[in-house]
């Protein structure tokens, strides 16, 4: 007569399953993710219902916020030859002269908002310190000191003597809270460059909103 | 818990030797764990909704050049939309002082319930009077003419113009310019 015997093994479990499928969660968050980076002047942008990608390449961001009661703006741009060609000219027109070193540094920066008078030592911080809040006080754009201005047009500039066949796109990244006047006063001064096209950055929002 | 086993374990009773199963089983835990982390570290440090642009143009400044010229338009066709504070809209089709019927100012707010369901029959009803006008071109219809307040934000901005979307506005406008009337209207959507 058979006896039954007890198996010794431990109970397990087949993980192979289990196992393909979290290898397959995290091949695609790791194809279809992009890094966070981390922002100096973060901004909660409104959402829309538009399914066009903001370029990847050739575009200027002009982040528009609120940080410790005061309005900012913070300029980036996504090209780093772009980036070095515009410290370039932009140190020429202000009389500050930037060294290789910090040239080369600066492409890496990819949002400042300080004067051009403080920027050598923005660009001496490390990364951490230099995103932490309320350090960078802003582009000056008043109708004294309208560096923002000079920032675009450099930037057109530089773009061009790079010889890039395409122009340079504008977008505004405002926080959804920021008043109507402040983001007119940015689509003025891109206006007055005849820059009459831009865009306007925004989260997705679900096509039955 | 799974565990890898390496042979029967039994301690040999009777002192048989028997020939060993070979178990080709492999303990895929520390993998499965291994896997899991690194699927929580990549969806806690990325951002998975890449930012989205909506094309925005705006008419040249520049008063050199002769668009900026006025140029008469329909009355019926254009509705004009005021942006206040505190997410409300006030909004009239056609001229403040005769509106056309149904037309006149009146506060709304956003989204499905608000200023869309001004639009959407509006939107149709104007392409339909504008087919049996003279001169019409392909593409005429409604003209939105949006004016933000001072009070109003940069998300009711971007609210309105993917409402111009959404309803398939054929032609819109940003206007920084109130009529008198319209201050007044402004002025009492801001009032608090």
């Amino acid at each position: 007569m058979a006896k039954i015997k007890m198996s010794k093994k431990a109970a397990s479990i087949d993980m192979t399953a289990m196992c393909d499928v979290a290898f397959l969660l995290l091949t695609f968050f790791i194809l279809t993710a992009t890094a966070k980076t981390p922002e100096p002047l973060p901004v909660e942008t409104p959402a829309s219902t538009v399914e066009v990608k903001l370029p990847e390449t050739g575009l200027v961001t002009l982040t528009v916020g609120k940080s410790e009661g005061k309005d900012k703006v913070f300029f980036g741009m996504k090209d780093r030859d772009v980036r070095e060609k515009t410290l370039e000219l932009m140190g020429n027109k202000y009389g500050v002269k930037f060294t290789p070193e910090e040239s080369a540094q600066f492409a890496l920066i990819d949002e400042f908002g300080v004067p051009i008078q403080a920027l050598k030592q923005i660009i001496a911080m490390k990364g951490a310190e230099r995103n932490r809040a309320g350090l960078q006080p802003g582009i000056p754009m008043d109708s004294i000191d309208n560096q923002l201005k000079d920032w675009i047009y450099t930037a057109r500039q530089a773009n061009i003597e790079l010889g890039k066949e395409k122009d340079l796109d504008f977008a505004i990244r405002g926080d959804a809270k920021q008043e109507y006047p402040k983001i007119k006063k940015i689509m003025d001064i891109l206006q007055d460059q005849n820059i009459n096209s831009f865009n306007l950055v925004t989260g997705a929002r679900g096509k039955n909103y | 818990m799974a565990e890898l086993n390496t042979g029967d374990g039994g301690g040999g009773k009777g002192g048989k030797v028997r020939s060993k199963k070979q178990n080709s089983k492999v303990d895929l835990t520390a993998m499965v764990d291994l896997a899991f982390l690194l699927i929580t570290f990549f969806m806690l440090t990325t951002s998975l909704s890449k930012p989205k642009a909506m094309d925005l143009g705006m008419p040249p400044k520049d008063d050199s050049t002769k668009v900026n010229v006025d140029i008469k338009v329909d009355q019926k066709r254009t509705l004009t939309i005021i942006l206040g504070d505190d997410n409300k809209i006030k909004w009239y089709h056609g001229l403040i002082n005769e509106p056309e019927p149904d037309g006149k100012p009146q506060t709304i707010g956003y989204g499905k319930e608000g200023i869309r369901s001004v639009l959407l029959p509006r939107v149709k009803s104007i392409e339909e009077y504008t087919k049996t006008r003279p001169n019409t071109k392909p593409g005429d219809g409604m003209i939105a003419i949006i004016k933000p307040t001072k009070k109003s934000t940069y998300k009711n901005l971007v609210d309105i113009l993917d409402e111009m979307a959404i309803c398939k506005v054929p032609t819109y406008a940003i206007v920084n310019d109130f009529l008198p009337e319209e201050k007044k209207l402004a002025e009492e959507l801001n009032k608090k």
